[in-house]
């Protein structure tokens, strides 16, 4: 009995590592070549990074702005998550964040005299369908008429972004002054303030929540379970009597729902007004978030804090050793680089590699023996 | 009152060719690129490191074309990197071109920080101006908005029939277009299906470099965060609604450049129409091609697929 306890863990130990050896891996090189980068600058990496901690860990205010980054980096990478475990990519999540936040301010702004406990949930749940309708779309336009989901996202993006624009600019445009947003949302449909002394707000617990749905839906229902088939081979779910084209729509929406959440979020717990810099790339980071975490809920989450540290102590790297503060873009994207050459990693691939080189080595070693 | 209409349509005209060009010199460079089966979401970023090493040159080596060069130089390593890691290593071409986006922001937003410093009167440097064709810029309407441009624009404009002829009417087009249809049968016939797409991606991305030194010298005279603001992407869009030819990659950037100009023109004119609406209508009209509501257009049957040799 005990011997097979021990067994035990020592799979799950090994399993662990295996799934976490190529992200660790990614992050351990992107910082480094971070560090040379910021050596070549003239500035110590180990003081800059110490400075990035600090501003990301370094007291309590520092951890709820981490946190406050992280929230919407967890449902932007669900918005991937939730595509990819259905064969799909959706590169829409921005797109989708400022349509649900342009939903959630609609219901934010011109519901009036709810009591908080309805106004809330009614305005999130508003960007939850503002987001899920525009991920449909792309997801009935590919199993309608066969256009590509990563191209129709994308462009749909830019629909989003310009549709909020034009928003700000003119209907919804707050009356005094010429600051292109609109009023404020009501009190009552603000996301409540759950730290005191900080910025952290409901968002955080809406994100758990949704990273919560997104283990249980996917891997404890008969939906999900479809929805999963079809990401691993749709043809095999659809001789099993399974309808690809449903559950391509229903992951499009469920995806584009997690991005909405994320606009939402934004809106009604850092804005509270809709303008145009709604999110400085959220919805492209929760590509990179989903990735490195390997689109599980836990990948996601561990994934989501460390580019929540990376945005939260970036500023005052910048501002105490003089590192610009996009170098954590560069980072980031070398992160999503080593995470797609895990490729060369995976053992077996490794042995074909050495075998390569070692076969090189041979051939050039007999030719000089000759 | 008439000349007065013709100077309007003059001056729309070669605004419009103007918007229209940096877009039809990364789609050329995207053509090459879908056509032998590989889908570049990262032309953003690899035009943004184009506008910034565009102006570095400019600036070190004191001439435009000097600038172009070294736009080409850093884009083509770029391309080489992408090549690598989706040729090679056979990594998701939608990933890695997110990957190639972000890292043109932090690189150029970085290395601008670093070389020009925070509050930079921007330096003279030596930039793209108007050249006016003799004879032919005498031709009504015509005449000044098209021969009255600089000379990169030209550039792009020939790189049209010649990207044409090299891709319908030479082997090495043949071997682009077979590559990116069906990379196997390509491979049977003994065409080197890594070579052709890296030679694409590696052209493709000097390409957009063009592009992006023609934004920080031409249109503009300096570098600026961000600059591109979603260029590439309409360059992506424009490669699909002009169904992966070059000639309508023109068509589809002198529509969108069209749009672009009116938008600026509306803007600046206090319009009641929003402004928005237009900048909206390259997506739209893409997608709508995309699915197929007027003239389908689609993409190259290899598009997206890393081949792998058995």
């Amino acid at each position: 009995m005990r011997e097979q306890n021990t067994e035990h863990l020592k799979r799950f130990v090994i399993k662990a590592l295996k799934n976490t050896s190529t992200p660790l891996l990614a992050i351990f090189f992107a910082l480094l070549v971070g560090a040379i980068i910021i050596y070549f600058m003239g500035i110590s990496p180990f003081d800059a990074y110490r400075s990035l901690l600090r501003g990301s860990l370094g007291s309590k205010s520092a951890v709820a702005e981490t946190f406050i980054k992280a929230t919407p980096l967890i449902l932007t990478g669900l918005a991937f998550g939730f595509a990819y475990r259905c064969g799909l990519f959706n590169i829409g999540a921005e797109g989708q964040l400022f349509m649900g936040a342009f939903c959630a301010a609609a219901v934010g702004i011109y519901v009036k005299g709810l009591p908080i406990i309805f106004h809330l949930p009614l305005a999130v749940f508003a960007g939850f369908i503002g987001g899920g309708l525009w991920g449909l779309l792309a997801g009935w336009l590919k199993v309608r008429y066969g256009a590509n989901e990563i191209i129709t996202t994308v462009m749909f993006n830019y629909v989003a972004i310009h549709w909020v624009s034009y928003l700000v600019t003119g209907p919804l445009k707050a009356p005094p002054g010429s600051m292109p947003h609109s009023s404020p949302v009501e009190i009552t449909a603000q996301l409540t303030r759950i730290l005191p002394g900080t910025r952290l707000h409901l968002g955080i617990i809406i994100a758990l929540l949704a990273l919560i749905f997104f283990y249980i839906f996917l891997w404890y229902t008969k939906k999900g379970y479809e929805i999963r088939m079809v990401g691993l081979n749709p043809n095999a779910a659809r001789y099993a009597g399974m309808n690809p084209a449903r559950n391509i729509i229903l992951a499009m929406f469920l995806a584009g729902g997690m991005g909405g959440l994320a606009g939402a979020s934004e809106l009604l717990g850092v804005q509270h007004r809709l303008m145009q810099g709604l999110s400085p790339g959220y919805g492209f980071d929760g590509i990179a978030v989903a990735l490195l975490g390997k689109n599980s809920p836990l990948g996601i989450l561990f994934a989501a804090i460390l580019f929540g540290i990376l945005r939260s102590g970036g500023n005052l790297m910048q501002m105490l050793n003089g590192v610009p503060v996009a170098i954590i873009y560069v980072i980031q994207a070398l992160v999503i680089i080593f995470v797609v050459s895990e490729h060369i990693l995976k053992s077996e691939n490794r042995k074909v590699w050495l075998n390569k080189i070692s076969n090189k080595i041979k051939l050039s070693k007999g030719g000089s023996s000759n | 009152m008439d000349s007065n209409i013709v100077d309007i349509v003059a001056n729309f005209l070669r605004a419009d060719i103007r918007s229209a060009t940096p877009i039809l010199l990364a789609a050329i460079g995207l053509v090459f690129m879908e056509r032998s089966g590989v889908i570049n979401i990262g032309v953003e970023g690899m035009m943004l490191i184009g506008t910034l090493s565009a102006v570095i040159g400019s600036l070190y080596l004191g001439s435009a074309w000097m600038g172009v060069l070294v736009a080409m130089l850093s884009t083509g390593l770029i391309g080489l990197l992408f090549a690598f890691l989706v040729v090679t290593i056979r990594a998701n071409q939608v990933v890695v071109g997110m990957a190639i986006n972000i890292l043109g922001i932090g690189l150029t937003t970085s290395l601008a920080r670093i070389i020009f410093g925070l509050n930079m009167a921007p330096p003279k440097i030596d930039t793209f101006k108007a050249y006016t064709i003799p004879v032919l810029s005498k031709i009504p309407v015509l005449g000044p908005a098209l021969f009255n441009q600089m000379a990169i624009v030209y550039l792009a404009l020939l790189l049209v029939p010649i990207t044409h002829y090299l891709l319908f009417k030479t082997t090495i087009g043949l071997k682009v277009r077979a590559v990116g249809e069906h990379p196997k049968a390509a491979d049977t016939v003994g065409i080197n299906v890594f070579k052709v797409r890296y030679a694409s991606i590696v052209g493709g991305a000097m390409l957009s470099g063009v592009a992006g030194a023609y934004l920080s010298l031409g249109l503009l005279s300096f570098f600026s965060e961000g600059m591109v603001a979603g260029r590439g992407f309409i360059a992506l869009a424009a490669v699909i609604f002009g169904k992966w030819s070059p000639i309508g990659a023109l068509g589809a950037a002198l529509l969108f450049g069209a749009g672009d100009a009116l938008q600026i023109r509306m803007q600046a004119m206090g319009s009641s129409i929003p402004y928005q609406f237009l900048l909206m209508l390259p997506y739209i009209l893409t997608v709508v091609a995309l699915a197929g509501f007027v003239g389908k257009s689609t993409p190259p049957a290899a598009s997206g697929i890393p081949y792998t040799k058995e």
